[in-house]
């Protein structure tokens, strides 16, 4: 619908938009287009027709103005290092890149928030804030790029969400757009809840598709008085986990828990030297926060689970330097896989975490079977697994044998009572997969909300939901009659 | 006449439903009915649908922290079953007989709130019915999830208006080995404000800051969790940072009790913790010296009771007061309840940004006004 009229329309919408927000911030030429055909998900690419870089939320609102009055639909787009293709662009469609808007609009450590632009990055605001102490939990491995209305679209985590949450936790108020170009405050902003529904909490997670977060409203937290950081390691990957499961079951909350196997190990190594134990099959890495004399005794009984489970290395960081270093190998996990294969995908699902000796085995077994290496990085402190797939493109069938294993992992985490993804979100590549975890009814009952924010489909379309469902339509028939009558009888039955 | 139905399990709910669909009647979803005379009127219900046989714990993964609870379960089971794992649902009702799908649908959160948030923050999956009878879930049993839509959060705080809770998975915490309060008394809103902000320092990071206050005078107490010698130094920290006469205690009498009584005005202020000794200042001007007030300092959010003999024209200026006061502020307040006589005079809700938004996700929902219509902000 949108595709037949599009080229016309782009070319209307590019002269207007020059007209409103200047040469500048309206990008036609097809060499600098392309530049944006992807995010972070490569494999997923399409030259998007037009991209507009507004600089402030009155001029995202031309744009998606523009974009109604035309007909046009468009994508949102913050740094582009989504991992499931939410910011892929439209051919016949307008890319909405916020990184012009960085501006940290307002910081009240006497209240404990801030008020930022959707292309802040996301570390910028523990870094604005550091020095006094404070700090922005949800903290996504690519903290140095990524930015925070990208955070909202696709409710991040990070390694420290086991304790601290998701951006869904630390958001509590947001200036949107939506796609009938209003400019509209939700939730509280200052306070900790304001009147009405959570739109708030229904929008952050929604990927781009209610609307573009214009302004967002973050909660800032107190450093902890201290934090120890403490690698140990294992001669398997079940004796991590079992580890793992000990210091959860002593009734502890690490700050982050995280597991490398050996072949994942073996990548860090060779990208970063992270110097981990040799010959370990396994390393956990337990980071524990708070008040100190929590933390030192915390750091007592964890110490003690990870020789009962079988660790024969124990480090311990005794100060940030060392504790960059404890990280260096988990944060360069998946960019360091690239040294050991040419291809790889990097998975993300979620299982129950005491299922997870059981599923990494049968991992391993999937592996073993199709002659595909599967390294693993996990979460383990909360099940996230992001299992590592590697092959070799110039290998005749290695990719598709590569996406047949990396789709039976995730048949894995459903099968368990699992999620399809934890952090990286459904976007295209995962839209598909949606009926896996959910009923046409779940799934039709989500796009309720999406018909009332986006009645007109414009706002990234063809994400999330496999079969878009057309707003406007009336309910499904229902059978009236006689299961009305039966209901009836059941509810006098169950009068009481 | 209303007509009471209890159905047993989510398929016989959608049933409810479905027949209220076809014989055109309206429906108020209901647990214990602690919190019933919350929100606007709702006019005309004719079928109450009664949660309280969809019961109990359907699972508990201890090694998952994880459980799986029915919407009429009483919260105070819940909790009864997951302490002999030695686990809690960090989620507080104000009434012993709440359902776990009252507290949620109402919104309601106790002192736990300022380090675990409230209902929706700890909610992971919840399966509902909606206003057609179509059972619909969203999230699912994995603290961890960003597949599809958080249909949870829409349901937190919604009053029944968008489709009925009939189970809700949640995440769990350790249960503390050790808890203890520290107390102080408090003589003006300044000093009061100024204690909240030492307290929640990170040498002491308390689970809970509450007030308990009438006029400027009262008591301001921290709980603080941990392990034993923990509990014991950071009680001891925190004892030095209020000074003037704090002690370490049990848990008060008044600790995550509402401050009024049925026949009050139940009034919940959000207010930035900032200004909060301004915006208290601001209620006691509005509302009268003897104003009662109690809840989480440490969150802003806050409760505060006024006699149910105000009249509508005195509470309509009360209020006009305060929320000028909150607005400039950053927060909100709202009548939880008031007495039948003044209830249907008085703006309840006060501005609520994305009203319009919220009438639009109604239509999709229940464009009948079948489920609690009228009981919610703007007449939802």
């Amino acid at each position: 619908m949108v595709a037949a009229s599009a080229p016309a329309a782009v070319d209307v919408l590019a002269a207007r938009l020059r007209a409103e927000l200047g040469d500048a911030a309206v990008v036609t030429e097809e060499a600098a287009r392309r530049t944006y055909e992807c995010d972070g998900l490569a494999h997923f690419r399409a030259v998007p027709a037009l991209v507009v870089l507004p600089e402030s939320a009155e001029q995202v609102q031309t744009v998606v103005r523009a974009c109604r009055d035309e007909g046009v639909a468009w994508v949102a787009r913050g740094s582009g290092t989504g991992l499931s293709g939410g910011a892929l662009p439209l051919v016949d469609g307008v890319l909405i890149v916020t990184s012009r808007m960085r501006r940290i609009v307002q910081i009240d450590l006497s209240n404990g928030r801030a008020i930022l632009e959707p292309g802040v990055v996301n570390l910028a605001v523990s870094r604005a804030v550091s020095d006094d102490g404070w700090f922005y939990a949800p903290d996504p491995s690519s903290q140095l790029v990524c930015s925070i209305g990208g955070n909202v679209a696709e409710n991040s985590g990070g390694a420290h969400c086991v304790k601290y949450g998701f951006t869904v936790h630390h958001v509590t108020g947001l200036e949107i757009c939506t796609s009938d170009g209003e400019l509209v405050w939700l939730g509280a902003g200052q306070a900790a809840e304001a009147p009405g529904f959570d739109l708030v909490g229904v929008f952050v997670g929604s990927e781009g598709t209610l609307g573009i977060a214009t302004k967002v409203a973050v909660r800032l937290l107190r450093q902890p008085e201290a934090v120890t950081t403490l690698l140990a390691a294992f001669g398997t990957v079940a004796d991590a986990g079992a580890a793992t499961s000990a210091v959860i079951a002593a009734g502890l909350t690490p700050a982050a828990a995280e597991i490398m196997d050996a072949l994942a190990i073996e990548a860090a190594e060779q990208a970063v030297a992270c110097s981990y134990p040799a010959g370990a099959g396994a390393v956990l890495i337990v980071e524990l926060d708070g008040p100190a004399v929590e933390v030192a005794a915390e750091e007592a009984t964890v110490r003690k689970l990870c020789d009962g489970a079988g660790a024969f290395e124990i480090r311990v960081a005794a100060d940030s330097a060392e504790r960059a270093e404890i990280w260096k190998g988990r944060k360069s996990a998946f960019a360091a896989v690239g040294r050991i294969s040419p291809n790889y995908i990097v998975q993300d699902g979620v299982i129950p975490r005491t299922a997870l000796a059981e599923v990494l085995a049968e991992i391993d077994a999937l592996a073993a079977a199709s002659g595909i290496r599967v390294a693993n990085v996990f979460h383990a402190g909360d099940g996230n697994l992001h299992p590592l797939v590697l092959y070799d493109a110039t290998v005749p069938g290695e990719y598709e044998t590569a996406q047949r294993v990396s789709g039976a992992i995730l048949d894995l985490c459903v099968a368990r009572g699992g999620s399809i993804t934890g952090e990286h979100g459904v976007g295209v590549d995962k839209a598909d997969k949606l009926p896996r975890m959910f009923s046409g009814d779940d799934l039709e009952t989500m796009q309720l909300v999406r018909c009332a924010f986006d009645p007109t489909g414009l706002a990234n379309p063809g994400k999330v939901f496999p079969t878009p469902r057309l707003c406007g339509e009336p309910p499904r028939p229902r059978a009236a009659g006689d299961l009305a009558s039966q209901s009836r009888q059941q509810a006098g039955v169950l009068a009481w | 006449m209303v007509t009471v139905v209890a159905p047993t399990s989510a398929t016989e709910a959608a049933e409810v439903m479905r027949a209220a669909v076809s014989d055109e009647l309206t429906v108020l979803p209901r647990g214990a009915g602690t919190k019933a005379h919350w929100g606007g009127t709702q006019s005309n219900v004719d079928i109450v649908l009664d949660t309280r046989r969809m019961h109990g714990v359907t699972a508990h993964e201890p090694g998952d922290l994880v459980a799986t609870v029915r919407a009429g379960t009483p919260l105070r089971d819940v909790q009864a079953v997951l302490g002999l794992a030695g686990q809690r649902l960090a989620l507080e009702a104000g009434f012993t007989e709440a359902t776990v799908g009252g507290v949620l649908a109402a919104g309601e959160a106790g002192p736990l709130r300022l380090r675990h948030g409230s209902g929706r923050d700890l909610l992971i999956g919840v399966e509902f019915v909606r206003a057609d009878g179509v059972v619909a879930r969203s999230g699912g049993r994995v603290v961890k999830n960003v597949a599809g839509y958080d249909m949870g959060r829409l349901l937190c705080g919604s009053y029944g208006t968008l489709a009925v809770i009939t189970s809700a998975t949640f995440r769990l915490h350790p249960l503390p080995p050790a808890r203890t309060w520290v107390s102080r008394p408090v003589g003006t809103l300044d000093e009061m404000a100024d204690l909240v902000g030492e307290v929640m320092s990170a040498r002491v990071s308390p689970s809970s800051v509450e007030i308990d206050l009438r006029g400027t005078s009262g008591t301001l107490a921290a709980l603080i969790e941990g392990s034993r010698a923990g509990v014991d130094a950071r009680a001891e920290t925190a004892t030095r940072q209020l000074g003037g006469g704090a002690v370490i205690g049990d848990e008060p009498a008044w600790w995550g009790r509402y401050p009024f009584a049925p026949d009050d005005v139940a009034v919940k202020l959000a207010a930035p913790v900032g200004p909060l000794g301004s915006v208290l200042g601001a209620l006691r001007a509005a509302a009268g010296p003897g104003v009662a007030v109690r809840g989480s300092a440490g969150t802003g959010v806050l409760y505060a009771a006024l006699p149910g003999s105000t009249s509508a024209e005195h509470l309509h200026s009360t209020l006009a007061a305060l929320r000028s006061a909150l607005a400039e502020a950053g927060g909100s307040c709202v009548v939880l309840a008031a007495p039948p006589s003044i209830r249907d005079e008085i703006d309840l809700w006060g501005p609520v940004p994305g009203l319009a938004l919220m009438r639009r996700i109604k239509d999709q929902f229940d464009p009948a006004r079948r489920l609690a219509s009228g009981r919610f902000v703007g007449g939802i």
